[in-house]
């Protein structure tokens, strides 16, 4: 093998390795601020990339330059200079901390109600741990059994070492550069991510979590993931982390490629909780991510998602349903609380015939937030007999907070049957005095109620995040009702 | 038990209870009738301890404590039960799973451990049976698309999980045909015992031939003018509340 995880530690640390080879007088590890084709050829060439993906970045640079941020959202907030940014610091070693005693004990709190093992908590907190021998084995015997069957997860910058004609073959199939303003950047300038590949009528026996990836070095704020699931093929991808994430990077624009071909099935499932400000709205991570995926003959897409933090969320997990018979879910609920801010929603979009897709979504708003759905359903001429049902719910935890919805749908083919239910609902003052007349206090009962207002959605993850997921809800509307 | 004295409260500046005194001594049960607007639900809430009540003097005391003091899980764990007239539908939340959080409630302030989930299934298999309530409501979502008859039959089953000290029934007859009713009263009855107390709120003598009281208070306008034994109920029955109100009045 070619690639070495040592090499890659010493590379990390020295950061001159990779250095030679382009004329920019750059030295240190972490790029001056500001975007342009030699800061993209420094990333390129630090990463020691082969040069079709150097092409390929610095066409998304040029497009990206041609655009303009998108104002349509229903946001409010403060246009990041993106010249003013770093798109290049070498992935930094958290810092050590000796004890779960120097972890800010706001997140300890935290992590301690999400019921988090103290193993978990020193390994996310940063907090160093003598390596125990059975979570090393663990994973070890994950990563074997993974190759038993031929499948292949690992980082993006690996995946373009080893397996660079699968990764050139897809990235940017599903999300061209030139989709939005947000993806082009990416394009241009992300760092690393995850790759998976699964053969041909492999069922993967576990569930695929970014928490087992070995060699994983810092998500950083431009995050590429890529999933292809091959011919009759099935896998289950988790994303994310109930646990708070505090990150230095306000700006972050993932972008996320799912590929079913024919007969496959993709399960992804992401929880997102990174720093939604403080109360009054300072601070906290803006989140811009695209999503989507691509279903080929008779394949299957379904998207779940959990969205409690950021201060900016703007995202739209969509499924082009390019086969016959092929089927798109989203099922999503984001919470907001404070002064966050989301729009979210998806897109189905109806190519094949008999194609079916469903759209649950939720949102709960808290204190002076807002939390809009948007969602598009297109039928194309092509899409005989497609059908879809979307139901959006929004509950108003506060008479300050605002719900809003904007569904579009256009309908091509007049075979097609579209459903669209919506409702929207204040907390009921009924319910919340049922419970406590029960002996349930107040901040379980709100707990109650909206688990169970959100069940559906939870009842879509695997079982060991849903435990957590719920508790997050409860945590994310702490104090929220008066 | 409960000792009311002179208990008056409001909603939005209208004042409902003008003066209330009542005392319920431990096994008693007590019924209290009225036309409708004399304050008999307002009553059941301001015991509860619905916030959107005001009150404005008078006491309450319950088992030696200030119950006006407590917030109303405080006094629902302290061993007051309301089942409400119109019991309230929480969608997705399990009966079950709602049950377990209040008996777990109650323990924690009796400071015991979390119910273990045997010994709990074990609890409410033998609860449902008073109120013949099936495995399939159990599961349900709380009250949700459950019928008149159904819901007020759910909160007897809570009733008789949380096994209160004083249990404040409020109209709990209304919407039910008879035979609902027969069930209902028949699990009241089972629960009736020298150290708890129930407080029956109706409008109709009907339910009082089910649940027979030892006494009958006449509520009016805010004020209890009258209190007798069962066959008061009886003669509100036959004469009407007008032969009361004019009573009064005179």
């Amino acid at each position: 093998m070619a690639y070495d995880g040592k090499d890659k530690v010493l590379e990390e640390v020295t950061g001159k390795s990779y250095e030679f080879g382009f004329t920019t007088e750059i030295e240190s590890d972490k790029a001056p601020a500001g975007l342009n084709e030699d800061i993209i050829r420094l990333i390129s060439a630090k990463k020691d990339e082969p040069a079709w993906l150097l092409k390929w970045r610095l066409e998304a640079f040029a497009v990206w330059q041609t655009m303009e941020e998108p104002d349509w959202p229903h946001l409010n907030y403060e246009k990041p200079d993106y010249q003013a940014i770093s798109y290049y610091a070498a992935p930094k070693q958290k810092k050590q901390l000796n004890s779960l005693d120097e972890v800010d004990p706001e997140l300890r709190r935290t992590m301690d109600k999400l019921g988090i093992s103290m193993e978990e908590q020193k390994r996310l907190s940063g907090v160093a741990v003598d390596f125990v021998m059975d979570s090393v084995s663990v994973a070890t015997s994950f990563k074997e059994k993974l190759a038993e069957l031929g499948i292949i997860f690992c980082s993006m910058s690996e995946a373009v070492k080893e397996h660079p004609e699968l990764v050139r073959k897809h990235l940017g199939s599903v999300v061209p550069t030139r989709d939005n303003f947000f993806s082009a950047l990416n394009s241009a300038v992300f760092t690393d991510g995850s790759f998976c590949y699964i053969p041909k009528g492999v069922r993967c026996p576990m569930e695929l979590s970014t928490y087992f990836r070995i060699n994983e070095s810092g998500t950083g704020q431009f995050e590429r993931t890529l999933v292809v699931a091959d011919e009759g093929s099935y896998v289950s991808y988790l994303e994310g982390c109930t646990a708070p994430q505090r990150d230095e990077n306000q700006l972050h624009a993932a972008v996320v490629e799912l590929v079913a071909l024919d007969e496959a099935e993709i399960k992804y499932s992401t929880v997102q909780n990174w720093y939604p400000g403080d109360a009054q709205g300072k601070g906290g991570v803006y989140n811009f991510v695209t999503k989507r995926g691509i279903c080929h003959r008779r394949s299957k897409i379904s998207w779940t998602q959990v969205e409690t933090g950021s201060a900016v969320t703007w995202k739209y997990p969509s499924c082009i349903l390019k086969g016959d018979h092929s089927v798109g879910e989203f099922y999503s609920v984001a919470v907001t609380n404070n002064a966050q801010q989301a729009d979210t929603g998806t897109k189905m979009i109806h190519l094949g015939k008999n194609t079916h897709s469903t759209i649950i979504s939720k949102g709960i708003s808290a204190g002076n937030s807002h939390n809009s759905y948007r969602g598009l359903v297109q039928i194309m001429p092509s899409a005989a007999n497609a059908r879809n049902f979307s139901q959006c719910d929004s509950l108003l935890m506060t008479d300050t907070s605002g719900a809003h919805t904007f569904p579009y749908i256009e309908v091509k083919n007049p075979t097609a049957q579209v459903e669209h239910e919506a409702t929207t609902s204040k907390i009921g003052e009924d319910q919340i005095f049922y419970c406590l007349q029960r002996g349930i206090d107040a901040e379980q009962a709100i707990s109650l109620i909206v688990n169970g207002y959100a069940k559906e959605v939870l009842n879509q993850l695997p079982m060991e995040f849903a435990v957590e997921a719920q508790k997050l809800l409860s945590i994310s509307l702490e104090g929220s009702v008066g | 038990m409960l000792k009311i004295n002179e208990l008056k409260a409001s909603i939005d500046e209208a004042q409902i209870l003008k003066g209330l005194n009542l005392t319920i001594n431990p096994g008693e049960v007590h019924a209290i009738m009225g036309p409708n607007g004399s304050g008999k639900s307002t009553l059941a809430s301001v015991l509860a301890g619905r916030e959107d009540y005001e009150v404005d003097g008078g006491s309450v005391d319950f088992e030696g404590a200030d119950l006006l003091d407590m917030d109303a899980t405080e006094r629902a764990r302290a061993g007051l039960f309301l089942a409400f007239q119109y019991p309230v539908e929480i969608p997705g939340v399990s009966n079950i799973n709602f049950m377990r959080a209040a008996v777990n409630g109650k323990r924690e302030h009796e400071g015991k451990e979390p119910i273990k989930g045997k010994d709990f299934l074990d609890m409410v298999k033998e609860k449902a049976k008073l109120v013949e309530l099936d495995g399939r409501l159990r599961n349900r979502s709380v009250n949700e698309g459950f019928s008149g008859g159904e819901k007020k039959r759910n909160e007897i089953f809570q009733m008789a999980m949380l096994e209160p000290k004083l249990a404040i029934l409020d109209e709990t007859d209304s919407g039910l045909d008879i035979d609902a009713l027969r069930i209902v009263s028949e699990g009241v009855n089972a629960m009736r015992s020298p150290d708890r107390s129930f407080l029956v709120i109706t409008h109709y003598q009907r339910l009082l031939d089910y649940i027979v009281p030892d006494f009958v208070h006449v509520l009016v306008d805010g004020r209890i003018v009258r209190s007798g034994g069962k066959e008061l109920a009886l003669e509100l029955e036959e004469k009407g509340y007008d032969w009361i109100k004019e009573d009064v009045t005179a």
